[in-house]
């Protein structure tokens, strides 16, 4: 079915997210290929691989937004990769999306758009090669829009939604999509965040997670099993409850 | 959040920070509040805490170079220990130094600049340090080591992070033909006897005893040595020697709960001292390195058998011509005090140069208490026999020492002020423990 011995495309590398999941796989034998804004930040994370696990790794410039370039930059990669991890997202500041619509469109466009830009290229490729796995970091804040922070939840569920398409149209093809809800997850991204414990994962559990949901083949993954169960019951809540609700 | 050492005592509120990058650290340093760099809270008291500010260089953990032909491995400074082992012992290699814990960062063992059981042989992690990369508190970087900036190199190790944060260091790490150490066992009847011992064992590599703190009388100082020297090939038996370096390493365990306090008092201490005492049995074994360099590290957070008040460590060195007559005033203390101590080890340094470094020719003693207000008043009393000899305690397990001790123990202390102060390195970089010793 999917190969899992050829070269791993990380986007977003420079994320604690992607740190942690190009490390798994650089322990799993894989080749990686870290692509992030300003990739020179990653020539230490670089070394670092190679000098613990032998691995072979590339850094590549990439950014989210540049759609046009989309195409061109998997040219330049000059493979196409086995398996792509996709944990490009920005959560932004949602007073600020209410405020200003262009600070919304950026939180769009970081979570929805870029990701269904490349990965869309990246799924008709893998398509015509009849291989590959996509794995898209999403959040469960995209199944209920919130008041708190409905406009980055609104870009995740879009982001599902793509990625659900995906897996529907790919499942003949021999491609695989994964899509990943991390749950609350310690990095850059919630530092400071007084988070639940329980409900709180490191990067390196999302990346075993990942891993592991690669190695089974599922299709939609919780991090924290716990959450499957907690976002069931915030779906169920009627509307007239929820719209009162301050969560 | 509640910040503490590996003794859980004392625990202060503190504004933690974890710093991923060069950048994140000069954000940290350049703040416009005081803080302190912190490892992986390992040492035992409020070394790595500041309640305004506290860096944790867990996120710099990578490793940036390592160079086959002469054992030097670069890599940033919260690199642990543990990581260097598990990468380097399968090609060959082994740390130079290494304390009886490899949940160490490389920052932290610089910055305590300790000791392993080859301090006679080896010197302190320091001695093997060939330069490091120092975050100042302008937020200017400067590389150091013995040839480059020697005065700030020197009052790094074992500065206890009082100079600035340790970024990047270069150190050589020591070839090795396997992952096993053969090790000896030998029995003391008493302190005359060990003493004696370890002056005839100034040839092995390791060497390190554990003494019965309570044996009194005659057999006061009874002790078991362990000696080790890293194994050869040809002294493995012949089914693991053609995979010498592949030591299957035992999986961890968690103590689960908070044990009660009242579990470790005099008479179970007693008893176990009595029962360890007689299955040393004088033998020669070959075991993997973790099991002789890491015995507790298999009991993930074992701080907690102690319960919830904590513990603390008493780490004392005593100068070499008196450690005699001081070990015996100390055990007499001990012993008459009853307060329990399962883990005392006793080892004889080598020669060491430094200025905060806590190594001197003589005898080191360390033990474990419950945090207490029984254990404090032994403690003073313990203060004052080290004092008397001229010794000094070790910084990295300090909870609760006070400034007087402090400054006749390490007569270096003002040059560290002074070198502090000049380069405007005091304003900065402060610690809970150096508020309390007026460092
Ligand atoms: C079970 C056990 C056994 C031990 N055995 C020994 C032993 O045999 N020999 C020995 O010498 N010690 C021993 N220790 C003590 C331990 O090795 C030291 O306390 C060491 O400093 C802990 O490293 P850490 O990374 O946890 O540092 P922390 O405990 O987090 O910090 C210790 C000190 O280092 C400073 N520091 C840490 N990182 C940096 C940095 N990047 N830049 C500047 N300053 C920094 C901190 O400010 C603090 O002052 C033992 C400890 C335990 C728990
Ligand atoms: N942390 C959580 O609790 C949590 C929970 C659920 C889901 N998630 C999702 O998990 C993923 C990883 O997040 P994280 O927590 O690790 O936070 P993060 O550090 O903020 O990661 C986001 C990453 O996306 C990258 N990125 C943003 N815009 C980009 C663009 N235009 N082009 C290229 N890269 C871009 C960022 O790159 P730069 O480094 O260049 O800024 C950064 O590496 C995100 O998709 C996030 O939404 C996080």
């Amino acid at each position: 079915m999917t190969a899992t011995t050829g070269p791993v495309l990380v986007l977003g590398a420079a994320s604690d997210m992607g740190r942690a999941i190009a490390r798994r796989y650089a322990e799993a034998g894989r080749a990686l290929i870290l692509a992030a804004r300003s990739p020179e930040r990653l020539e230490a994370d670089a070394a670092d691989l190679r000098l613990r696990w032998n691995t072979n790794v590339r850094l590549a410039a990439f950014d989210a937004l540049d759609t046009a370039d989309h195409g061109a930059f998997l040219d330049r990669l000059g493979v196409l990769p086995d398996t792509v991890v996709c944990v490009v997202g920005l959560l932004g500041d949602q007073g600020e999306s209410e405020r200003d619509f262009a600070a919304a469109r950026l939180v769009l466009d970081s979570n929805l758009t870029g990701p269904a830009s490349i990965l869309g290229e990246i799924a008709t490729r893998m398509e015509a090669r009849g291989s590959g796995t996509i794995i898209g970091v999403s959040s469960v804040a995209g199944e209920r829009g919130r008041a708190s922070n409905y406009v980055y939840g609104a870009a995740k569920a879009g982001l599902t939604a793509f990625l659900s398409g995906l897996r529907n149209r790919l499942s003949k093809a021999g491609v695989s999509v994964i899509t990943v809800k991390p749950g609350f997850v310690r990095t850059r991204m919630t530092e400071g965040m007084a988070l639940p414990g329980l409900l709180t994962a490191d990067p390196d559990e999302v990346a075993r997670a990942v891993l592991a949901a690669q190695a089974k083949g599922r299709d939609v993954i919780y991090v924290r099993p716990v959450w499957r169960l907690i976002m069931l019951i915030i779906r169920l809540l009627p509307e007239t409850v929820f719209k009162r609700t301050k969560l | 959040m509640k910040l503490s050492g590996w003794g859980r005592f004392p625990r202060v509120e503190s504004r933690l920070a974890l710093a991923r990058t060069q950048d994140d650290a000069v954000r940290a340093v350049t703040g416009g509040r005081t803080l302190i760099a912190r490892g992986n809270g390992r040492a035992y008291g409020d070394a790595a805490v500041n309640p305004h500010a506290t860096v944790s260089m867990l996120g710099m953990g990578r490793m940036l170079a390592f160079d086959p032909a002469d054992g030097a491995l670069t890599c940033e400074a919260g690199v642990l220990l543990k990581d260097i082992l598990d990468v380097f012992v399968p090609r060959g290699w082994f740390p130079p130094v290494t304390p009886g814990t490899k949940m160490v960062t490389v920052g932290g063992m610089i910055a305590a600049d300790v000791h392993g059981k080859n301090h006679h042989i080896a010197g302190s992690f320091g001695d093997h340090v060939l330069s490091l990369d120092l975050l100042l508190a302008d937020g200017r970087v400067v590389t150091c080591g013995p040839d480059r900036d020697p005065e700030l190199f020197a009052a790094t190790r074992g500065g206890m992070g009082l100079t600035g944060v340790i970024l990047r260091a270069t150190f050589r790490l020591i070839p090795v033909e396997t992952g096993y150490i053969r090790q000896e066992t030998l029995r003391a009847e008493n302190l005359d006897v060990i003493m004696a011992m370890f002056e005839e064992s100034a040839d092995w590599t390791y060497s390190v005893a554990w003494i019965d703190c309570l044996a009194r009388g005659p057999r006061m100082g009874r002790s078991l040595l362990f000696r080790g020297e890293h194994a050869r090939v040809d002294e493995l038996p012949v089914p693991v020697r053609s995979a010498p370096l592949d030591v299957r390493l035992r999986h961890a365990r968690t103590i689960p709960l908070d044990f009660p306090a009242f579990a470790l008092n005099h008479w179970s201490v007693g008893a176990f001292n009595e029962l360890y005492w007689r299955m040393g049995t004088p033998r020669e074994t070959l075991i993997d390195y973790d099991r002789f360099f890491y015995p507790l590290d298999s009991l993930l957070e074992w701080n907690r058998i102690y319960g919830r008040p904590g513990f603390t460590q008493y780490q004392c060195v005593l100068p070499a011509s008196v450690s005699a007559a001081g070990l015996r005033a100390l055990l007499t203390a001990i012993g008459s005090a009853g307060n329990a101590s399962f883990l005392a080890v006793l080892k004889l340094f080598g020669r060491q140069d430094g200025v905060m470094s806590f190594p001197m020719e003589g005898y080191t003693l360390a033990l474990d208490f419950p945090a207490s207000s029984a254990t404090f008043g032994l403690l003073l009393d313990l203060d004052a026999i080290v004092a008397d000899h001229g010794g000094r305690l070790y910084l990295a397990k300090d909870a609760r020492m006070g400034a007087g001790l402090l400054r006749r123990g390490y007569p270096a202390l003002d040059g560290f002020q002074a070198l502090r102060a000049a380069r405007g390195l005091d304003r900065v970089f402060r610690s809970v423990q150096s508020e309390r010793l007026a460092i």
